[in-house]
C-alpha cells in the first residue's frame, strides 16, 4: 500500500513540470511564475506568426521523416540479423551498432563536427544533422524491432518457403504483416527522438536552426518565454498522441501474433 | 516398392559439431518412415535437410530421381508440418490452407473447392473462415496437415507433430495419421522421440544416435531383434544380462550370467557373432512368474521379489535372481484370481532361451 | 574429423544484413571517434591546425584546475544523479513488476515513459521555473507557510543540476530493472519462503541479487550519457554547476580551439569507461562472493 503511495508520489513528480506547461501557456502574464494572471490564448496567436519558427519547425520535420526512415531500414537489418545465424564477433558487432545508446550526444556532436568540418572541409546543413540522427535512433529502432522479430517463430517463415515462396516472398507475406506494426512504432519512436533532440543540431546545423535550437535561442528573452510554454504545449500533446499512436500499433501487433503483452517499448 | 529418397554418405557440421554422421538412407515410395531417436541425435537435423532448410555439408540426396543440391525449400517436391505448427497467425484458416496455391493455375472458386475439401479430409469442414489465433492445438495440427497436402507433395515431413499434444488428443491424431497416409498415399516421414508412436505407426523406423542411424528395420523386427544395446535399451524395457558366446553354429551357445547354458537361435544373433563376451537381451513380458501349483515346460530359475510396481492391467516385478548383476524386471497381466505378490517373496521365474537376444556392444 | 568451414547460405545472409548498420555505425561513430583522437594530439594555431604530435593538450587538461575541476565535478554531479535516480526509481519498478496487475502493467510503462519524450529543453527550462527564488515551489511553501524566505539552495548550483537530471532519466532506470524483476520466476519467491526465509530476507537474498543485473543496466545507463550532459547544467547549474559537456563546447564553438576540446571529450570519455568497467567488475564480485 505504501508502494502504491510511492509509486504516485513519484509520478506527480515525473509529471510536474509537463502539467505546468498548458498552465502558463495560457496565462495572461509575460513572467513565469505564480500567481496567475487571467487566461489568453496570445501566445499561441503569436506562434502563427511568426515566420523563423515555421521554418525550424519545417527543418526539423523534414530531418525527422528522413532520419526516422533511415533507421526504421538500419534498425530493421540489424534485427533481422539478430534472429539469424550466430557467428563469431556476432555480439561485438550489434554492441557496437547499439553503442550511441550509452555513448554521451557531446561527444557524437563534436566528432561529427570535427569529420564534417575539419577533415572533409564541407558545410553543415541539415544533411548532417541527418546523418548523426539516424545514427543514435537506430539503436531505439532495434530496441523496437528485436521485440517484433523475436515474437516471430522462425518456422512460420520456412512454412511459407515450404509451401512455395521464394525467400523474399515469405519476407513480404508472412514476416512483413507481422512485424509491420513494430516497423511503425520505430518509425515513430524514432521521429519523437529526432524531433526533440537539441545537442547534435545544435553542434551540427548550418544557417538555419532546428526547431529545439530555435527554443535555446528564445529561452534567453524573458519576454519571449509564454511563447516557447505555448509551443510546448503543442509539442507535449503532439508527443502524447504520437507515442498512444505507437502503443496502439505495438499491442496490436502482439495481439495480431497472438501474444500476451509482456511490457513496453523499450 | 521403389525408393523415392536417396541419401548417400550424408555429413552435417555445425562448425565443430557434427550432427549427421555419414547418413546412407533409402526411403521408399508410399511407406510410412519414422525417424527415431533422443534428443539431439540429428532426426530433426536430417528431416529439415530433406526439406531443404539446412545444407548438407557433403554427400548427395535425390528425391525422385532428382538430384536436390542448390534447390532450395520453396522448389522441393516436399511439404512439411512444423512442430509448432507455424499456422501463420495474421489468416484466416482458409487463407492458410491457401497460402501454397498461390502460382495455382486454378481459378479462384476451383481453389476455394479444394481448400475446403482439404479441410474436409482433416475433419475442419466449415472452418474455413475462423482466425487462425483461435483455434486448439488439435485443430492447429490439423490446418498444418491440410496446408501441406493440398499441395498434393511427393513427400509429406512431420516433425514432432504430436508432441505438443495431450495423450488421448495424440492418440486420436495417430490413428487419423496412418488413416490420411493410407488415403493419400503419399511417403510420410516422421520425426519422433517417442518410440511408442513410432512403432504404432510406421512402416519402418530408423533408430538414431548421435547423429548415426544405428538401426533401420520394421517395427516388430526392431522390437524382438534389436542389433545393439543401445537400441534395445531405448525401444521398451529390456533386461541386460552378462553372457559368453561359447559356439556360433546353427545356434549360438551362451554361457548366461545366473540362467546358465542356453542355444539361442542364430537370428537372434548380430551377423558375425563370435565366441567371447556379449551382452544379452531378454524382455519383461517373456519372462513369467510361477505362482503356487503353476507348472511349465520352459526352463525356470529361482529368486525373491525385490520390488512391485502396480499398473492397473499391469504388476511389474523386480526379481532378484542369484548370478544376475541386476534384478530383472518381469511383467505379468493381472488376470483374476492372480495375486499380487509381496516384496520378499521366494518366487520361481519361468524364461525361454528362443526370447534371449545377443547384443553387440 | 574434417570440419566444415565454409560458411552456411545463412551466415552469408547474416552478415550482409547487419553490415549495413555496422558500415553505417563504423563510418558515423567509428571514424569520426578516430578523427576526435587523432585531434587531440594535434594543436590550433589560429585557423590552421598543427598535425605535430603532441600531449599538450593532456597536459593542460589535466593540469589547468578549472578543466580538473569540472571533470571532477562532472563525475560527482553524475555519481549523485545516478545514484539518486537508481534509490528512486527500484522501488517503482518494484511496484509495478510486483504489485499491478498484469494486464495494466503496459500502462504504467507507458505513463512513466510519456514525459521522457517530451521535449526535453522545455522540461529542463521547467525546472528552473519550478525551483527559482520566485518559482513554483518556493511560492507554493510560502504560500502555505512552511518557510518564511525563498530557498537558494536548489537552483543555480549542482543541487538543481541532480533533481533535473534524476528527472530526466527516470524511466532510463525504471526500464531495465522491470525488465530484471520480470524475469524472475515468481516460484523462486515462494520457495524462499517455503525454505524458512521470511518476506524481508527473500527481498534481501533471491529477488534483489537476481534483480541486479538490471539494477548495473540501470547504473550504466544512467551514469554515462549524464556526464556529457550539456542544456541541464546550463540552465539551472548556474556559474558552481556547469560541467565538463559545457567547457567542451566551449573550447570548439567560442574558442576554437578543437585540439583541447578533443582532449577533454577523451579523458572523460576515458573517465566515464574506467568508473563503469570498475563498477560492473566490483558488481560480478560481489554476486561471486554470495
Amino acid at each position: 500500500m505504501s508502494l502504491r503511495i510511492y509509486a504516485i508520489a513519484y509520478l506527480i513528480f515525473l509529471y510536474a513540470p509537463i502539467v505546468l506547461l498548458p498552465i502558463f501557456a495560457f496565462n495572461d502574464g509575460s513572467i513565469i511564475a505564480f500567481p496567475l494572471q487571467g487566461f489568453t490564448t496570445q501566445w499561441f496567436g503569436e506562434l502563427a506568426t511568426t515566420a523563423a519558427l515555421h521554418e525550424a519547425v519545417g527543418n526539423s520535420l523534414t530531418i525527422a521523416v528522413v532520419s526516422a526512415l533511415l533507421a526504421t531500414c538500419l534498425g530493421m537489418c540489424a534485427a533481422r540479423a539478430g534472429t539469424m545465424a550466430e557467428f563469431p564477433g556476432k555480439r561485438g558487432i550489434t554492441g557496437f551498432i547499439m553503442l550511441p545508446l550509452v555513448l554521451p550526444e557531446i561527444i557524437v556532436a563534436v566528432s561529427l563536427l570535427v569529420v564534417v568540418v575539419r577533415v572533409m572541409g564541407l558545410s553543415l546543413g541539415n544533411w548532417t544533422i541527418i546523418l548523426a540522427h539516424t545514427l543514435i535512433c537506430t539503436p531505439f529502432c532495434i530496441a523496437i524491432l528485436n521485440g517484433a522479430f523475436q515474437n516471430l517463430d522462425r518456422s512460420m517463415e520456412e512454412a511459407a518457403m515450404d509451401l512455395g515462396q521464394s525467400r523474399w516472398g515469405a519476407f513480404r507475406l508472412v514476416t512483413l504483416p507481422l512485424v509491420a506494426p513494430g516497423i511503425v512504432s520505430s518509425l515513430l519512436i524514432s521521429f519523437t527522438i529526432s524531433l526533440d533532440e537539441f545537442i547534435i543540431a545544435f553542434f551540427l546545423s548550418g544557417n538555419s536552426p532546428t526547431m529545439p535550437v530555435y527554443i535555446w535561442g528564445l529561452l534567453r528573452f524573458p519576454d519571449k518565454l509564454p511563447v516557447v510554454m505555448a509551443l510546448g504545449t503543442i509539442l507535449v500533446a503532439l508527443s502524447i498522441l504520437l507515442l498512444t499512436l505507437a502503443e496502439i500499433m505495438r499491442r496490436r501487433g502482439l495481439a495480431r501474433a497472438g501474444l500476451k503483452d509482456t511490457g513496453g517499448f523499450l | 516398392m521403389t525408393d523415392l529418397i536417396t541419401l548417400q554418405g550424408v555429413n552435417k557440421y555445425y562448425g565443430d559439431y557434427h550432427a549427421l554422421r555419414q547418413i546412407d538412407l533409402k526411403i521408399r515410395q508410399g511407406e510410412f518412415f519414422s525417424l527415431l531417436g533422443p534428443s539431439g541425435c540429428g532426426k530433426t537435423t536430417l528431416l529439415r535437410t530433406i526439406a531443404g532448410f539446412e545444407e548438407t555439408s557433403s554427400g548427395s540426396l535425390h528425391i525422385d530421381g532428382r538430384d536436390m543440391r542448390g534447390v532450395s525449400a520453396n522448389h522441393r517436391p516436399t511439404n512439411m508440418v512444423f512442430q509448432s505448427y507455424a499456422i501463420f497467425p495474421h489468416l484466416s484458416v482458409g487463407e492458410n490452407v491457401a497460402f501454397g496455391l498461390r502460382k495455382d493455375p486454378r481459378g479462384k472458386a476451383e481453389k476455394a473447392r479444394a481448400v475446403e475439401r482439404a479441410l474436409e479430409m482433416v475433419g475442419l469442414g466449415g472452418y474455413g473462415g475462423r482466425r487462425a489465433h483461435a483455434l486448439s492445438g488439435g485443430q492447429r495440427q490439423r490446418v498444418a496437415l491440410a496446408r501441406a497436402l493440398i499441395l498434393e507433395p511427393k513427400v509429406l515431413l512431420l516433425d514432432e507433430p504430436l508432441s505438443a499434444l495431450d495423450k488421448k488428443m495424440r492418440e486420436q491424431m495417430q490413428v487419423e495419421l496412418m488413416r490420411l497416409q493410407r488415403q493419400v498415399g503419399i511417403t510420410f516421414i516422421l520425426v519422433t522421440h517417442d518410440q511408442e508412436e513410432a512403432l504404432v505407426m510406421s512402416d519402418r523406423i530408423a533408430v538414431m544416435f548421435e547423429g548415426e542411424i544405428g538401426q533401420l528395420d520394421d517395427p516388430e523386427t526392431l522390437y524382438r531383434r534389436p542389433n545393439s544395446k543401445r537400441v534395445a535399451s531405448f525401444i521398451g524395457l529390456m533386461n541386460f544380462l552378462r553372457g559368453r558366446v561359447t559356439e556360433v553354429g546353427a545356434q549360438i551357445e551362451v554361457e548366461v550370467a545366473g540362467l546358465g547354458r542356453c542355444a539361442v537361435p542364430a537370428e537372434q544373433a548380430p551377423a558375425g557373432a563370435a565366441p567371447g563376451d556379449m551382452s544379452i537381451g531378454i524382455r519383461p513380458e517373456t519372462l513369467a512368474i510361477l505362482f503356487e501349483g503353476e507348472t511349465t515346460d520352459r526352463r525356470v530359475v529361482r529368486g525373491m521379489v525385490d520390488e512391485v510396481v502396480y499398473y492397473g492391467d499391469m504388476t511389474y516385478y523386480d526379481v532378484r535372481i542369484e548370478g544376475v548383476e541386476k534384478p530383472l524386471t518381469i511383467s505379468m497381466k493381472n488376470l483374476i484370481g492372480r495375486p499380487v505378490l509381496d516384496v520378499g517373496t521366494a518366487t520361481r521365474v519361468a524364461w525361454d532361451e528362443r526370447s534371449l537376444v545377443l547384443l553387440a556392444g | 574429423m574434417r570440419k566444415d568451414s565454409r560458411l552456411s547460405d545463412e551466415e552469408r545472409r547474416t552478415i550482409a544484413l547487419i553490415s549495413v548498420p555496422f558500415v553505417y555505425a563504423l563510418l558515423l561513430l567509428a571514424l569520426p571517434l578516430g578523427a576526435i583522437v587523432l585531434f587531440s594530439f594535434w594543436t590550433q594555431d589560429f585557423l590552421d591546425i598543427d598535425t605535430a604530435f603532441t600531449l599538450d593538450n593532456y597536459r593542460e587538461a589535466l593540469s589547468g584546475p578549472i578543466y580538473r575541476t569540472l571533470i571532477g565535478r562532472s563525475l560527482w554531479i553524475a555519481g549523485s544523479v545516478t545514484a539518486v535516480t537508481v534509490i528512486l526509481a527500484f522501488p517503482i519498478a518494484y511496484f509495478v513488476s510486483f504489485h499491478v496487475q498484469p494486464s495494466r502493467k503496459s500502462l504504467w510503462l507507458f505513463l512513466i515513459t510519456i514525459p521522457f519524450w517530451t521535449s526535453y529543453l522545455i522540461r529542463v527550462f521547467l525546472w528552473k521555473v519550478i525551483l527559482g527564488y520566485n518559482g513554483v515551489l518556493n511560492t507554493s511553501l510560502q504560500g502555505v507557510g512552511l518557510i518564511d524566505e525563498p530557498l537558494t539552495f536548489i537552483l543555480y548550483n549542482a543541487n538543481a543540476v541532480v533533481i533535473t537530471l534524476a528527472h530526466a532519466f527516470a524511466p532510463f532506470a525504471i526500464l531495465p530493472i522491470f525488465v530484471a524483476l520480470e524475469k524472475i520466476d515468481r516460484s523462486l519467491l515462494e520457495a524462499s519462503q517455503d525454505l524458512g526465509e521470511s518476506k524481508v530476507t527473500t527481498f534481501l537474498r533471491v529477488t534483489l541479487p537476481l534483480a541486479m543485473p538490471g539494477v548495473v543496466a540501470a547504473v550504466l545507463i544512467v551514469f554515462i550519457p549524464t556526464i556529457g550532459d550539456y542544456v541541464t547544467p546550463r540552465l539551472v547549474g548556474g556559474p558552481n554547476g556547469l560541467m565538463i559537456a559545457n567547457m567542451i563546447q566551449t573550447q570548439f564553438l567560442r574558442l576554437n580551439n578543437a585540439p583541447l576540446g578533443a582532449a577533454l571529450a577523451i579523458i572523460a570519455m576515458i573517465c566515464v569507461t574506467v568508473i563503469a568497467l570498475a563498477f560492473v567488475w566490483l558488481n560480478r564480485k560481489w554476486l561471486r562472493s554470495r
